[in-house]
């Protein structure tokens, strides 16, 4: 169930982001509405979690402003963020997970069948009693995910979770997103992999030095890159 | 050793006065942590999530404040509760009440330095979570000292285990009166310099195992802070 409000469409209008001096983020605008995942790729140091964490609303831009739905400063109840390297809380997974259920305001009674219900969608049923800090890199990153879904997000913000994954845990996320974006939940996510990019993208970002490269529906990016830096960057050449 | 025998002795058949010399320590010291734990764990709360000036030197004397010599503190207390001090005409100088004051002083600063530093760590990390998940200052608070809680009963045990063992602070203010303000350092003290052994080492004795059992819960809760810790 959607609440009325949503924190769709994003916007993005003309951010620029300065940290002492130094501009991360040049002048972005972008549109995230609702659809298949937006997937923002570009070479490290781009401003790809730089853009994420502005559009979770963590971070104030410097000039120009981001809207949820048309409206400013939304406290983030309906937009959740998986970070590159997330944070788990001293608890079990089960823990973790009825603990962002709480902060999402779910009634305690329902808190420990939704905690089970998350871990059987990233797969790990059976595994709500290990301390979460003590469980794998890849494990604790589905963990983060479920963890981000507790509050039913109308977007759910994703930075490289794929990363330190074997090839079957990536199958194996990359299906939960999917299995996500067709529930209806806005997905944006950064990554490396350009073949994961491909599988999952309804639309591309290309960031370059905080700069907006190109950005357009992934079919015509991979296959009729519009500036010379895309047609580099799909190739697999290095950005300069 | 005869002495030895009996001392065991004064324990196994719990004679009356080591048990009440016993009972006064644990409840004197017990109820100085709990005091200072009131006091030490929202201090260390407040100096690691605010920014003020003279956070710095605020951190620095706190932590030099760990390292207290009791018998100050013991004279510090006595010149506040004595009868022409600010604090005279509580007339609790002398009773266990001053002894729980002296105490929970001493203890005070290992619980706030030490919650100081862990929860400002964990913040450290937890701070983009908590903001994601949406969690208000206060819940947030909560949490960080939840998440906190094995480190902070460390420093728990560690502030019972000094005050336990303590003898300054506790013969100042409290005055090692027979059957009412005396404990079992204090009385080892005195029992010791008036040639009565059998007690001294009978108190000895569980003053020991106390501080063994104290290191075994601390040990304990180590264990379990890294088991979540990951
Ligand atoms: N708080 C900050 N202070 C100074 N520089 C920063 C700060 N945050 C980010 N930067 C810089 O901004 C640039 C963009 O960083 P960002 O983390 O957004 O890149 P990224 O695209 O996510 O890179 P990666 O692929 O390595 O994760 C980097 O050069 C980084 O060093
Ligand atoms: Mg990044």
């Amino acid at each position: 169930m959607r609440a009325p409000s949503s924190d769709l469409p994003l916007m993005l209008e003309d951010v620029s982001i300065l940290a002492r001096e130094v501009t991360i983020l040049d002048k972005i605008t972008l549109k995230i509405a609702a659809g298949e995942p937006t997937i923002l790729v570009g070479p490290n140091g781009s401003g790809k979690t730089t853009l994420l964490r502005a559009a979770m609303g963590l971070i104030a831009p410097t000039r120009g402003r981001v809207t949820w739905g048309g409206r400013e400063e939304v406290p983030p109840a309906r937009r959740s963020i998986v970070f590159q390297r997330p944070a788990m809380l001293m608890r079990s997974a089960t823990g973790n997970l009825t603990y962002a259920l709480a902060a999402a305001r779910v009634p305690r009674a329902e808190r420990k069948a939704r905690a089970d219900e998350l871990l059987d969608l990233v797969g790990l049923a059976g595994r709500g009693d290990r301390p979460a800090r003590r469980m794998s890199g890849g494990e604790q990153q589905r963990l983060a995910l479920a963890r981000a879904l507790a509050k039913d997000p109308d977007i759910l913000l994703l930075d490289e979770p794929t990363a330190s994954l074997d090839p079957a845990a990536i199958k194996a996320l990359e299906d939960i997103i999917r299995n996500v974006a067709a529930r209806g939940i806005k997905v944006v996510m950064s990554t490396h992999n350009l073949g994961e990019a491909r599988r999952l993208a309804g639309e591309i970002v290309l960031l370059h030095r905080g700069r907006i490269v190109e950005t357009g529906d992934a079919q015509s990016f991979f296959t009729q890159p519009k500036t010379e830096d895309a047609r580099r960057f799909v190739a697999g050449e290095l950005l300069v | 050793m005869p002495t030895d025998t009996s001392a065991l002795d004064l324990i196994l058949r719990a004679d009356p006065a080591l048990v009440g010399i016993v009972r006064l320590s644990l409840l004197v010291s017990l109820s100085a942590v709990v005091l200072a734990a009131l006091i030490g764990i929202p201090l260390g709360a407040l100096i690691a999530l605010t920014r003020f000036p003279g956070r710095n030197g605020a951190i620095v004397l706190l932590n030099a404040l760990m390292g207290l010599p009791p018998v100050v503190v013991g004279l510090l207390v006595y010149l506040m509760l004595s009868r022409s001090g600010p604090l005279g005409s509580w007339g609790i100088l002398f009773t266990p009440q001053a002894m729980i004051i002296a105490q929970s002083i001493l203890v005070m600063p290992i619980v706030a330095a030490l919650a100081r530093q862990t929860i400002e760590d964990l913040w450290e990390e937890y701070r983009d979570e908590l903001a994601a998940l949406n969690v208000g200052p206060v819940r947030r608070i909560f949490t960080l000292i939840y998440d906190a809680r094995f480190s902070l009963l460390t420093a728990l045990l560690a502030g019972f285990g000094r005050a336990a063992a303590e003898v300054g602070a506790v013969i100042i203010v409290g005055g090692n009166i027979d059957g009412f303000t005396r404990t079992m350092t204090t009385a080892i003290a005195l029992e010791t310099s008036k040639g009565d052994l059998p007690l001294a080492i009978g108190l000895g004795m569980v003053l020991i195992s106390l501080v063994i059992v104290v290191n075994a819960l601390a040990w304990g809760a180590r264990r379990a802070s890294e088991r979540y810790a990951g």
